[in-house]
């Protein structure tokens, strides 16, 4: 995020796009009812009638996949009311000219043709956002987990440029992270293309650098994603660690990944429990748990805070870092000798910029944002204040394109998939808590009650639903809050499993899986599942 | 006049015979705390706006013939303010005294929610046990309301309404109302229903508010028995990246509760539903608890093993892949759940130990 989460009070236009925040960040979602309160507007982007989009001044009902229309169109309205920030365009960006030639074909009308949003409630939306004082985005993986979420991101860029609605309290992009140490993970390196603190492998100062911290000379060349390794199993990749992720339910296309997991020589997984990903490796290594071990998380606003241990490990279960330095060391490995979670982070803190200036015990309170460049340095709450990274902010030009899969005869439905309040990824907390469980016992399709009717389905009876990749079945809901011609499901239950379905592309950038959008043809079926 | 005045305006009052600052805007209640005077109250709640309804907060102002709320009275220049009389300390054991015939007799565990032990606390302090009032009193419990997550024991009501407040105020939800005033007060939901059936998404900020323990933390009352002191561990929420600051109470070794920060930086005080009531799964009977390595090839079975066996094998089979398909071969997967410390091994375990950059995250599904 490029402002902390207290700015979400601040704004007087607030402009949510592919966030069911109400759902996924429940905490984040009461501030942003709080500055209604106080009298923000709010525009909320969604296929779904979500909970949010109630709650909107202007919504913008979108086909999934068609953000790239929608936002140019803003763009241009923008533009064509004269409502750009001159000054801010003139100070700090750059390529403002090709943008705003660019964004000239991208009518409201047309947007409509290809979002379904009408023309008129577009051009709402754009004006009441540029005429902002203090404009807000915030997104989730709804503009993200698309072939085109690289585009996506862009086009919400240069609303933010065009606006100059960033490098100040209550504006900014923000892209609210959806596992708790997700940013962190990142933070720390554990990307193909950086070192901890977002430094480039493939800069030859940084391996010289990471050479005199760890005594090893680590290849110029950038790793491959997680989805090209998984491509690559039993070919190029033939030996896997898997450190607390369930991939084979929470990644797209299941039967190819299970297939990938499969044809490996050696897989290890660390994890709490046997997931359906452990259960396929030689050697599953208990790891401690929430609550039985130090450490840091970051959160979405780059807020590095500790997390300390309340209780002894659950039998023989292990600190996930002192697994991996057993093993390193048996690997002979150097650099391994690690005695606490406090000397793995102080060593982090070595490594990174963007952390030099903190330590474990700096952390303990949580007060810092990254960066936080030198000791004493009191953090960076707001990112682009008077310069961006680059330096000048660069408008793009991104094209709109259908997604990977559009509605036919055959798969004549499209599939979105998300999250819900109740539950958390694959379930392997929320479904053995008795609570969590109990608000969401089992997986549903959502039905708009119209399709319902003309699909001759039968609202609480079981469907049929198939993809080009294989099919599922699950119970349908009847909801007005699927639109037409859509239907959401989420990825939280092994017994259906969503993701056989997904997996129709990826962001050719990024390598992100289109988990938003596929297409599905669904039927009621004829029999209950035993 | 002490430091901690410092940035206030230069209006004075007088308290408890003590010249002090105060800002614009603040409440006698506000300057009295900040002086560490002991104001007793039962409907307040710092992140509400004051509403005034227990005045149990009651202190005497020069010129004012009545007691006032100091909650909701504005500091004024040249006040003089008197926090604790005798009159005062009477007019507050009465005041308790109504308030607790309104309850059953009955101890309330702490474990029912973080201010549960407030009324009890006063009532012991005051010495009051309602036998002036006996025979009425407000509210009637729902104990066929089947969701596990929050008791309403009804019984234990004392309209103070903070529930009402903070899930209107704090958590934007509406879901719960006041029917009735005085002693026929109820506090309810849409068409007097469950509460899964309203608004209500279980966030727990009523549970945590509430003085007396009327609403109550179901899943941490399972623990009444479990013996041991309750002891708090500050952390971080393990759900979402908003990043939740949570204290997890335990007796011995056994977790009992996750209640929410009121100094959280990013959460200040709120959670929902999953950081409050979803943390079942640490100490759960399915939790891997011993290595596991594959006996008898690919097809054979996961066995337990011991450490030194395990880590001996995984670290063979990386071993024997990097010396006949070379170092590339390798690849690793951090979690985006663990903390920094696993990520940062996971990403050196392939640097250092394999000099690639095969790693990734899972942040890209
Ligand atoms: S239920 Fe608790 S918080 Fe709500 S009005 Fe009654 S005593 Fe107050
Ligand atoms: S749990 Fe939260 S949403 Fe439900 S009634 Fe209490 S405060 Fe309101
Ligand atoms: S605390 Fe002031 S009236 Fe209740």
């Amino acid at each position: 995020m490029s402002n902390p989460l207290a700015d979400m009070e601040l704004p007087d236009v607030i402009f949510c796009i592919g966030t069911n925040m109400t759902e996924t960040h429940p905490v984040a979602a009461t501030r942003l009812k709080k500055a209604m309160r106080r009298g923000a507007k709010l525009i909320v982007a969604d296929p779904r009638r979500i909970p949010l989009a109630q709650k909107a001044d202007v919504y913008l009902p979108l086909r999934v996949g068609s953000d790239v229309a929608l936002l140019g169109a803003m763009a241009h309205v923008i533009v064509r009311e004269g409502l750009v920030d001159r000054e801010f365009i003139e100070a700090r960006t750059e390529d403002y000219e090709a943008m705003s030639q660019h964004v000239t074909k991208f009518t409201p009308e047309w947007a409509e043709s290809i979002s379904g949003v009408p023309a008129r409630d577009i051009e709402a939306a754009a004006i009441l956002y540029g005429k902002a004082e203090r404009g807000a985005i915030y997104y989730t993986l709804g503009i993200t987990e698309h072939i085109c979420g690289v585009d996506n991101v862009q086009s919400l860029c240069n609303l933010v440029l065009m606006t100059g609605n960033i490098g100040r309290e209550g504006t900014g992009i923000n892209p609210m992270r959806g596992q708790n140490n997700i940013q962190g993970a990142g933070d720390c390196g554990a990307l193909p293309n950086n070192y901890p603190g977002f430094q480039p492998v493939s800069d030859p100062a940084n391996q010289a650098k990471f050479k005199a911290a760890w005594g090893v000379e680590v290849d110029l060349e950038p790793g491959m994603t997680k989805v090209r390794a998984l491509e690559a199993c039993g070919d190029g990749i033939q030996a896997m660690l898997i450190c607390g992720e369930n991939t084979v339910v929470s990644d797209p296309d299941r039967k190819h990944c299970e297939h990938a997991l499969r044809s490996l020589e050696h897989l290890v997984v660390i994890d709490i429990f046997l997931t359906e990903t452990a259960a396929l490796a030689d050697v599953v290594l208990p790891a401690a748990a929430w609550g039985e071990t130090d450490g840091v998380f970051a959160n979405t606003e780059r807020r590095p805070q500790r997390v300390r241990q309340a209780v002894p490990p659950m039998g023989e279960a292990k600190p996930d870092w002192w697994i991996i330095a057993q093993i390193a060391q048996r690997l002979g490995a150097p650099g391994f000798e690690w005695e606490s979670a406090k000397d793995v982070f102080n060593e982090l803190c070595s490594v990174s910029e963007t952390y030099a200036g903190l330590d474990w015990d700096l952390v303990a309170e949580g007060r810092h944002h990254w960066p936080v460049p030198e000791k004493g340095h009191p953090g960076t709450p707001v990112l682009h204040v008077g310069e961006f990274l680059r330096g000048r902010g660069l408008f793009k030009t991104p094209e709109y394109r259908d997604p990977a899969e559009t509605v036919d005869d055959e798969y004549p439905v499209w599939l979105t998939t998300g999250r819900r309040l109740a539950h958390y990824h694959t379930r392997t907390m929320t479904g053995r808590s008795v609570g969590t469980q109990f608000l969401v016992p089992e997986e549903l399709v959502e039905v708009h009650p119209d399709d319902v009717r003309d699909w001759k389905l039968e609202d609480g009876g079981f469907a049929v639903m198939a993809s080009r990749r294989g099919e599922i079945l699950v119970k349908v809901k009847a909801t007005k809050q699927s639109p037409r011609g859509t239907v959401f499901c989420s990825f939280s239950f092994g017994d259906v499993p969503v993701n056989t379905l997904t997996g129709s592309g990826y962001d050719p950038l990024t390598d992100t899986a289109e988990l938003k959008v596929c297409t599905v043809n669904i039927e009621a079926a004829s029999t209950a599942p035993a | 006049m002490s430091d901690d005045t410092n940035g206030y305006e230069l209006s004075l009052l007088e308290l408890d015979g003590e010249e002090l600052k105060f800002r614009a805007g603040e409440t006698l209640y506000e300057v009295a705390q900040r002086r560490n005077k002991d104001v007793p109250t039962l409907c307040y709640d710092p992140r509400l706006e004051a509403f005034g309804a227990c005045r149990l907060c009651v202190v005497e102002v020069d010129g004012i013939r009545n007691p006032v709320a100091s909650c909701t009275t504005k500091a004024q220049a040249g006040m003089v303010v008197r926090t604790k009389t005798e009159a005062l300390e009477k007019h507050r054991k009465t005041l308790m005294e109504l308030v607790v015939s309104e309850n059953p007799e009955a101890t309330i565990d702490p474990l029912r929610g973080m201010a549960s032990q407030e009324l009890g606390v006063l009532a012991e302090r005051y010495g009051a046990d309602g036998s002036r009032f006996q025979g009425k009193h407000s509210g009637s419990s729902r104990p066929d309301d089947p969701n596990p997550m929050i008791g309403r024991d009804y019984d234990h009501c004392i309209s103070c309404y903070r529930c009402v407040r903070v899930c209107a105020e704090q958590e934007g939800d509406y879901a719960i109302s006041i029917k009735n005033r005085g002693f026929g007060t109820q506090i309810t939901v849409e068409f007097d229903g469950f509460l899964s059936d309203s608004a209500c998404t279980f966030c727990g900020q009523c549970v945590q508010t509430c003085p007396t323990g009327a609403l109550n933390d179901l899943r941490a009352r399972k623990h009444e028995d479990t013996p041991g002191e309750l002891e708090a561990t500050r952390s971080i929420c393990p759900y979402c990246g908003v990043g939740c600051s949570v204290d997890i109470m335990t007796k011995e070794d056994t977790v009992v509760a996750v209640r929410p920060a009121m100094d959280g930086p990013a959460n200040e005080g709120a959670l929902c539903v999953k950081g409050q009531f979803g943390w079942e799964w640490i100490q759960n009977p399915e939790r891997l608890t011993k290595p596991l390595v594959r006996k008898g090839g690919k097809g054979g079975e996961l066995v337990e093993a011991t450490w030194e066996e395990a880590l001996e094998r995984a670290a063979q089979g990386f071993a024997q892949v990097r010396d006949t398909h070379g170092r590339h071969a390798v690849y690793a997967v951090a979690s985006g759940r663990a903390p920094h410390e696993s990520a940062y091994s996971v990403q050196k375990f392939i640097r250092a130990g394999f000099m690639s950059n095969l790693v990734d995250n899972c942040s890209r599904a």
